[in-house]
């Protein structure tokens, strides 16, 4: 399992093991939790009535229970994405144009800033948690397995597999060769130096990776690699996976007749 | 450097899923399943590079080192930086499934001009004519300042100037401020020629990406034209921390394993 990728699918990992109480969710065809998610995605996107997009986010907060996220981990992850969003939100009152609503030193909040500003804040959320809930929970490389299955071109599912499996190798080196520098003094400040000794600490990454790349590929033409990759996870729709998918055509035409109606 | 998701129009985000589709799929078209293994650990390793954060003053920013990659990899920045957005995302929470495309866009869109720009800078055989480009180069950036400059008392003589005109203003002096301080370290032999076109490729990737975010945001409405010039503003510092990073690993790599460059066609 990839370790920088999260504690999220690592936590499931070692939870899958020891029990087998899985929850609903983690037991679909992850086909299907990625074209929902993304259908999810795209018409929360869209939206823009205040009242669709708060169920919209119910419903993103109801997947992520029901996948039954680590507590903590979840929490640390959405307070950092929103402490960007939070400065969108704190700045879009004051810049777009409309109805006043009050001031700060002189610069006027309208209610149509503030309503923008409650639609970013909701959609983002709302999307994040679904994201969380239906996609976050995979093992990376089920998740590249699976848009293989979905038709993605080969080559970058491919690219995507073998990016996900030496992030933990390139990391790993990373945090070697900082503790070498470290141990040689080095302390990161703002000058050239710092940023000389991490250019060189990336160059010599590179380099590693090229000479590793190139045992790699040896090693898979010493296997008779042709180009093709082989995919061996066979996915299949169960009954459950139907039931699912029903259910969510029907929250997504459900939100579409909230938005419209 | 992300848009999150739900900021941008429809039309912003279907625009930028189309282009970035179509970069990935010319760039996928022109990699060689040899190349793959090169790329993918490339990637991996661009990955881990953008979770390093270098101080800066009070805080630190993370690197994106588009231009280092977009010097290495070519078209193949595009590929490369859509799976690692699409990780960022659903692993991290960064970026968004919706902005996937306007992303990958700002980001990989600048690594390939990049590779177009600088890259024959780096490997020139003969470094003449690069060094001659480069002193052209730093002749506009002064020239360049120097109107910036005029132009920013001007406004501020005529008008008391307006945010708008003086932020364009800033922004012009302040590229020219960046890229000058890049060719006073060439000069001091701190960086040589090839560093020069490195510290060039960094910097003026973090431009065209500020630029591009700025573009994706004011397309989108309005009510974001503020943000837009704020996000141009910020970026200059990280223009120049890229700048030297870049140009550092530039300045190893040409050294130590120069057929890095060439690494993928």
């Amino acid at each position: 399992m990839t370790q920088v990728l999260g504690e999220v699918s690592q936590s499931w990992a070692v939870k899958n093991d020891q029990s087998r109480s899985e929850a609903f969710l983690k037991s679909l065809d992850p086909r299907v939790r990625l074209v929902s998610c993304v259908l999810l995605a795209f018409l929360i996107s869209a939206m823009h009535d205040l009242g669709a997009l708060t169920l919209a986010l119910g419903v993103g907060l109801g997947l992520s229970l029901s996948s039954r996220l680590p507590l903590w981990t979840t929490i640390r992850k959405v307070i950092v994405v929103d402490s960007f969003i939070v400065v969108l939100m704190l700045t879009l009152p004051f810049t777009m144009e409309g109805e006043a609503l009050f001031s700060v030193w002189g610069w006027d909040a309208s209610k149509e800033g503030l309503y923008r500003a409650a639609e970013v804040g909701l959609k983002a959320n709302a999307i994040l948690f679904s994201l969380m809930g239906l996609v976050g929970i995979m093992e990376p490389s089920v998740l590249g397995h699976a848009l293989y299955r979905l038709k993605v071109p080969a080559k970058l599912v491919h690219l995507f597999l073998f990016t996900v499996r030496y992030i933990d190798v390139f990391y790993k080196e990373y945090k070697t060769m900082r503790m070498a520098m470290k141990a040689r003094g080095f302390v990161p400040r703002t000058n050239i130096h710092t940023l000389r000794s991490i250019g060189y600490l990336i160059g010599m990454m590179l380099v590693r990776s090229l000479e590793r790349s190139d045992r790699i590929m040896e090693a898979m033409k010493c296997r008779g690699f042709d180009g093709r990759f082989h995919i061996l996870n066979n996915m299949k729709i169960e009954t459950r996976d139907r039931i699912f998918s029903v259910c969510a055509a029907v929250v997504i035409l459900g939100l579409l007749a909230v938005e419209y109606f | 450097m992300h848009i999150v998701d739900g900021a941008l129009s429809n039309p912003v985000l279907i625009g930028g899923g189309v282009i970035a589709a179509a970069g990935v799929a010319y760039s996928l078209k022109k990699l060689e399943p040899e190349d793959l293994p090169r790329v993918g650990v490339l990637s991996a390793v661009f990955f881990v590079v953008s979770l390093i954060h270098v101080p800066l003053g009070f805080s630190s920013v993370h690197l994106i080192l588009n231009g280092l990659l977009g010097i290495i990899l070519g078209w193949a920045a595009f590929p490369a930086l859509v799976v690692a957005l699409l990780l960022q995302a659903v692993f991290f929470g960064f970026g968004g499934l919706t902005v996937l495309g306007v992303n990958a866009v700002n980001i990989a869109f600048p690594a390939v001009m990049v590779f177009f720009i600088c890259r024959w800078g780096i490997t020139a055989q003969q470094q003449n004519l690069a060094k001659l480009v480069a002193d052209a180069l730093f002749a506009i950036f002064f020239v360049l300042s120097i109107w910036a400059s005029v132009s920013l008392y001007e406004t501020y003589q005529v008008e008391g100037a307006t945010w708008r005109v003086s932020v364009n203003s800033i922004s012009l002096a302040l590229f020219a401020v960046v890229m000058i301080y890049g060719y006073i370290l060439y000069r001091r032999k701190i960086l040589s020629v090839a560093g020069f076109w490195g510290f060039l490729g960094g910097s003026l990737s973090i431009f065209f990406t500020a630029i591009m975010v700025a573009i994706s945001l004011a397309l989108s409405g309005d009510e974001f034209a503020k943000a837009a010039e704020f996000v141009i503003v910020a970026h200059f510092p990280v223009m120049a921390v890229e700048g030297i990073l870049t140009a550092a690993t530039i300045q190893l790599i040409t050294k130590v394993k120069p057929e890095l460059i060439n690494a993928v066609r």
